[in-house]
């Protein structure tokens, strides 16, 4: 698995981490791996495993259970989604909106548009 | 837990290979050491491992002097040279190792010789390059001292051996929590396993930080010619390149604002080493 130079890895181990909990790889209550298993998989030093995890951990997503492992948290996932649907809005449906003003499309339009991509012009 | 060296010169002859280096590696931590050839890497290593003697400076291990005995029992350096007679067996080599290392693991040591297919019944000297490595790295790694000094551990492995390494090591790091000395030329591949840098040149200490310090602290920009000669004004430019009316430029400190037509990019830390040394050439 290859990292990007754009961020920093433990914020793109975050990333894994969540995307993992939202697809349930990683299921509510659920253990993840470990600090050991992240940095030998993705050959980084223990350290920056722990960062990212930790990320997850001050976020409520992950929990210790002292002596046994990390594992996700009851409510993890629908708290993801909240969070991502509001990414979305702000990343895509703000620019959508505002790309379809300046073409003059209106509201009905833009959604007619939005049910075409739903009807299977889009994957 | 540490190993210190403070204003430590070595000479050789004429030669002076490190210049008044003080430099601390603090313990159970991963660091690289990085440098271009003739930097001063191995002759630094040397030094820890009470190989050879500084001309001037001190080198503590724990706060004991390197050369003591005490000092020696805690560290093992994995370097070109073989402490052992070239015309010895692998596998007498691996049952003697117990008498130089007091947590070495020789049962661990043959796991190892049997994983990476080293031949025990070969002489030392009759192994390839890349098994002659691998003969050092089963050492290293079995011996489970909390200072390992690995100068070039994985000169002539092929990839697969190369990926095998590296998890083994994490994997022992993991375990013994050992502070780990590392110096190699493929940056690239052992950048996101260390934590710290150390960039070495011309017998001096360049660089001594955080790598995410490092890597955060420098960006590539590119774009249009006269937009960037415009942008780069003023600012600490480590390297620079271009084709057609196209530049690009690696560039240490934060982008700032960034003019519209140029476009930023993060730097990894083989290609801030280089754009380093580029800027040093220059100076």
């Amino acid at each position: 698995m290859e990292f990007n130079e754009d961020r920093p890895i433990f914020l793109q181990l975050a990333d894994r981490l969540e995307e993992g909990i939202l697809s349930g790889v990683y299921p509510e209550e659920g253990q993840v791996p470990s600090i050991t298993e992240y940095s030998v998989t993705y050959k980084i030093n223990p350290a920056t495993a722990l960062k990212g995890i930790n990320l997850l951990v001050d976020a409520g997503l992950l929990y210790k259970k002292r002596g046994v492992g990390m594992f996700v948290t009851s409510g993890a996932r629908e708290k993801l989604r909240g969070q991502r649907a509001e990414r979305f809005f702000e990343n895509f449906v703000e620019s959508m909106v505002h790309e379809a003003r300046q073409l003059g499309l209106t509201e009905e339009e833009l959604v007619q548009l939005v049910k075409r991509g739903f009807d299977g012009d889009v994957d | 837990m540490s190993i210190e060296l403070k204003n430590v010169t070595k000479r050789f002859g004429q030669v002076e290979a490190l210049k008044d280096v003080s430099v601390t590696f603090a313990g159970g931590k991963m660091c690289g050491l990085l440098g271009n050839n003739g930097a001063g890497k191995s002759t630094l290593m040397s030094l820890v491992a009470g190989r050879i003697y500084p001309t001037a400076g001190e080198i503590l291990i724990d706060g004991e002097p390197a050369d003591s005995n005490r000092a020696q029992g805690k560290l093992f350096l994995m370097s070109e040279g073989n402490l052992f007679p070239e015309d010895m067996k692998v596998k007498t080599a691996m049952n003697l190792a117990g008498g130089f290392y007091p947590g070495y693991d020789k049962a661990e040591a043959e796991a190892l010789t049997e994983r990476f297919e080293l031949n025990a019944k070969s002489k030392i000297n009759k192994l390839s390059t890349g098994y002659g490595s691998i003969f050092k790295l089963v050492l290293a790694l079995a011996c489970n001292a909390p200072y390992l000094l690995l100068d070039e551990p994985v000169l002539g492995l092929d990839a697969q051996h190369r990926e095998m390494f590296y998890k083994l090591l994490l994997e022992k790091y993991a375990a013994n929590r050992c502070a780990v000395i590392f110096s190699t030329h493929l940056i690239y591949e052992a950048a996101n396993l260390v934590e710290h840098a150390v960039v070495i040149r011309k017998g001096r200490i360049l660089k001594d930080a955080p790598v995410e310090e490092l890597t955060a602290g420098a960006y590539t920009v590119s774009g249009p010619a006269a937009a960037m000669d415009e942008y780069l004004l003023g600012r600490t430019v480590l390297s620079e390149s271009g084709i057609g009316g196209l530049k690009t430029a690696a560039v240490e400190g934060e982008p700032g604002q960034v003019p519209t037509g140029l476009e930023i990019t993060g730097l990894n830390l083989q290609d801030y080493f280089i754009a380093l040394m580029e800027k040093e050439d220059r100076t």
